[in-house]
């Protein structure tokens, strides 16, 4: 036994399980939140039962199988079902039935023993619909403008050609607000900024009399384009109306949805292995480039994706430049002392501070101080509506800088000092200066260090909330921080974050069932935008090491 | 490489040519005086006392055994030790007649004109052709053609030429330590220099490299004047005029190189040359 002690294997054995329960763990959660966040967009098969009520009534359900699970009967019995006093266990469903429009909610417990016969009729129909989340039923009839166009047979081809032409429609109303009302939207914005700085600057005369002038007009030219838009956009309207859907509820009940409130149709029970990947991969892709709807319970994450990304980006931006010159000057020229020391021990701390607290920071002395002082100064004709005195892009970017400056700041010292003594008076001998040697020879000998300092920060920052939520995250943002208004990217304007979206998603949702598979795969997209964004800095510090590539690395 | 260890000097192995002419240092043109130099780290003090004249495009060696000294000389004259905070200078260095540590003088422009090659082989990570340049570079020069000009009369000075013309964009780190060492010396002859420091070149060489090295080291006496430090006591008498031997901070002997060898005048020096020294 001592032997086998001394020999060191049970210590091997205890580092080699040590390591193997971290994977297990690591691969545990990712496996977790795949399967429970990408696994919602599968199209899983319309179940068509019927369902007995306490009080002997049966009634149809038809719907999609989200869960089951077993409880105790007792439990049950307390919530007021009536279950035989013999029975200690329970098993129940949960049944996603939808038409919330017209049940009230769209997700329902029913008791297995309450559950007649399961079928899966192949002519149920799953609309993914704008309003009221999905609906479940059978179609019956098309009707174009009054008239019935199809029925029976033709009804299911006809129908995804009208939902293919409504869905058209639809996008080019959509790029019609977006693009063109909202860019007449600025201009007007614009034109009341500069009649409000008019009137700030005190003109007057024959001056004040043309500019009002010059101004009228524009407004009037903005006023006509924005009536041609609208008569645009009231005419596309009327043709996305043009068709609606007659279908028919499990409970036998005639529904009328028109299809410019149709996302999209399918037979989930009919459909073969290809279609499923098919529809499988359309409803990531929708997931991931789509807007939100719904509060955020159906629909997509892209405003979120691209909000933690223009963030993260902007935030690299600021903090390398900072840490990198902090770091040389610590490292470089500062005199080596006590002084030095507090610094570097209370930059070094800096990184221990939770984060809420740099967001109360950055609330305060940005938002505030900061901001509230810009706005004076350059945006006097938007108050008292502030601009930059408010959270947006820019005062998150930078706390978040602030937040990761310390790790850019340890591994820029680090690998400053890890640059060989005889490479700096190879330069020094050649009549360089100390700050030539350092900027020819020893930073870009450091730049891998330096990225490195980047990629920590880039996963920390990419993963942070709770600072945000004061600083200028928002639960839906009206637009993109970038986009084709002039001056492009937008720092002021507040942005959608994908850890502040899982919490929202998660916590703040009116419908939580229809809530929890988004929240895991908002957290699947987290952890693999992180993961591009890493391996991105991974991949240009390899090309960097591999161009330094030096002896003594 | 252990010198101390072979019984046998390189007296009585016959290596000097009894016809060789004796050099006398007071005929030579001086190009760095040294005058009653000390210097301190901290409290410890490294070199005690040294005066030395070397003289003007002749190779002269500094030998001794580890920690005598010779390298914190040779950093002394083109003022390497600034870059130590603890240490300290007594004594004046004159490099043609000019204190080196005058108050208008600048010290890049001094270490300009005297360049220096190390121990270990330090090539900038850059191209071979960069990494000529770099000093180049440093003055403001950026002609294209200019820049290839003198990178290529550098390079052939430097013996390198040849093996490296093809692939002058490569990373000079690719090249083996031998060729490493010739570029560093084509380094500091591309901005010509008047006087290059060599501290032990050939420590971290396999013996065909160093061979390279020392005839280089012959060729460029034509034209530059040569300090070189070496634990190599054969390499210091092929390749030096004069040689100095140091010990603990003193220069002990400094005579030229075919008497120190054949017929030291100290007691000491002639220990260490026959390898009694420890």
């Amino acid at each position: 036994m001592r032997q086998w002690f001394k020999s060191g294997d049970p210590w091997i054995w205890l580092i080699g399980g040590g390591l193997a329960i971290s994977l297990i763990m690591v691969i545990g959660l990712l496996t977790l939140i795949a399967v429970r966040g990408f696994g919602h967009f599968w199209p899983s098969p319309i179940v068509s039962t019927t369902a007995t009520t306490a009080a002997g009534e049966t009634r149809q359900v038809l719907g999609v199988m989200v869960r089951s699970e077993t409880l105790p009967a007792q439990r049950v019995r307390e919530a007021g079902q009536d279950i035989p006093a013999d029975q200690e266990l329970v098993t129940r469903h949960l049944i996603k039935v939808g038409n919330r429009d017209l049940n009230g909610r769209d997700f329902v417990w029913y008791l297995d023993s309450a559950l007649g016969e399961l079928n899966y009729p192949e002519g149920a129909l799953r609309i993914e619909r704008r309003e009221w989340g999905n609906f479940y039923g059978f179609g019956r009839a098309l009707e174009r403008g009054g008239q019935v166009a199809a029925r029976g047979e033709n009804l299911w081809p006809q129908l995804q050609e009208a939902i293919a032409r409504a869905n058209e429609l639809h996008q080019r109303i959509e790029t019609l607000e977006r693009v063109e009302i909202g860019g007449i939207n600025s201009k007007l914005e614009a034109l009341r900024l500069e009649r409000r700085s008019l009137e700030l600057r005190d003109v007057s005369g024959q001056a004040l009399t043309a500019a009002q002038a010059d101004l009228r007009a524009r407004q009037a030219e903005l006023d006509r384009r924005y009536e041609d838009i609208q008569a645009e956009r009231r005419a596309l309207m009327e043709e996305s109306e043009r068709d609606v859907l007659i279908a028919e509820t499990a409970a036998g009940r005639e529904v009328r949805i028109a299809l410019n409130n149709i996302v999209r149709a399918s037979r989930n029970n009919a459909m073969g292995l290809f279609d499923r990947i098919g529809f499988y991969g359309h409803s990531i892709g929708e997931f991931l480039s789509g807007y939100p709807r719904e509060a955020n319970t159906e629909g997509g994450i892209f405003p979120a994706i691209f909000g933690t990304v223009t963030m993260v980006l902007i935030m690299s931006v600021l903090v390398t430049p900072f840490g990198v010159l902090a770091a040389i000057y610590l490292r470089e020229y500062a005199r080596q002392g006590v002084i030095l020391k507090l610094i570097r021990v209370s930059v070094y701390n800096l990184a221990g501070v939770p984060s809420i607290v740099f967001g109360v920071f950055g609330l305060g002395f940005f938002v505030y101080l900061l901001g509230g002082t810009i706005d004076d100064l350059f945006y006097p004709e938007r108050l008292p509506a502030p601009t930059f005195g408010t959270p947006g892009l820019f005062w998150a970017s930078l706390t978040l800088a602030l937040l990761t400056l310390p790790v850019v700041i340890v591994s820029t010292e680090e690998g400053l000092a890890r640059i060989p003594r005889t490479i700096r008076e190879g330069s020094l001998a050649l009549g360089a200066t100390k700050w030539e040697t350092l900027w020819k020879v020893v930073v870009p000998l450091s730049a891998p260090a330096m990225m490195t300092g980047l990629i920590l920060a880039v996963a920390r920052a990419a993963g942070e909330v709770a600072p945000l939520m004061l600083v200028g995250v928002v639960k839906l943002a009206p637009s993109l921080p970038i986009d084709g208004e002039f001056p492009y990217v937008h720092l002021e304007r507040k942005i959608m974050h994908l850890g502040f979206h899982i919490y929202d998603v998660g916590f703040q949702s009116p419908n939580v069932e229809a809530a929890r598979p988004l929240v895991y795969a908002t957290a699947l997209t987290l952890v693999m935008l992180i993961l591009i964004l890493n391996l991105s800095a991974i991949a240009i510090r390899n090309r960097l090491r591999e161009k330094y590539r030096a002896e003594s690395d | 490489m252990n010198d101390q260890a072979t019984p046998a000097s390189p007296v009585s192995s016959g290596m000097f040519d009894d016809n060789r002419q004796a050099l006398e240092i007071a005929r030579e043109k001086v190009s760095i005086e040294v005058r009653d130099l000390d210097l301190y780290y901290g409290t410890e003090q490294a070199l005690k006392g040294v005066n030395l004249k070397i003289a003007h495009n002749r190779v002269t060696a500094f030998i001794g055994p580890s920690g005598c000294g010779k390298s914190t000389l040779l950093r002394c004259f083109n003022r390497m030790n600034d870059l130590i905070d603890i240490c300290r200078i007594d004594g004046e260095i004159l490099i043609d007649g000019k204190n080196i540590h005058a108050r208008d003088v600048d010290v890049a422009e001094h270490r300009r004109r005297v360049g220096m090659v190390f121990q270990k082989p330090n090539p900038f990570p850059k191209s071979i052709f960069e990494n000529v340049a770099y000093g180049l570079r440093l003055q403001g020069v950026n002609d294209r053609r200019k820049l290839a000009e003198v990178v290529e009369r550098a390079l052939r000075a430097a013996a390198l030429w040849d093996e490296v013309k093809d692939r002058l964009n490569d990373n000079a780190f690719g090249l083996s330590g031998g060729q490493q060492q010739r570029l560093v010396i084509a380094r500091a002859i591309a901005i010509e220099p008047e006087v290059i420091l060599l501290d032990e070149p050939c420590s971290a060489l396999d013996p065909i490299s160093t061979a390279k090295v020392e005839e280089l080291i012959a060729d460029l006496k034509n034209d530059y004047t040569i300090v070189i430090v070496t634990h190599n006591m054969q390499q210091a008498a092929r390749v030096s005029d004069f040689t100095a031997y140091m010990y603990m901070g003193e220069m002990i002997e400094f005579d030229d190189t075919a008497r120190l060898f054949t017929n030291p005048r100290r007691k000491a020096t002639e220990d260490y040359i026959t390898g009694r020294y420890g």
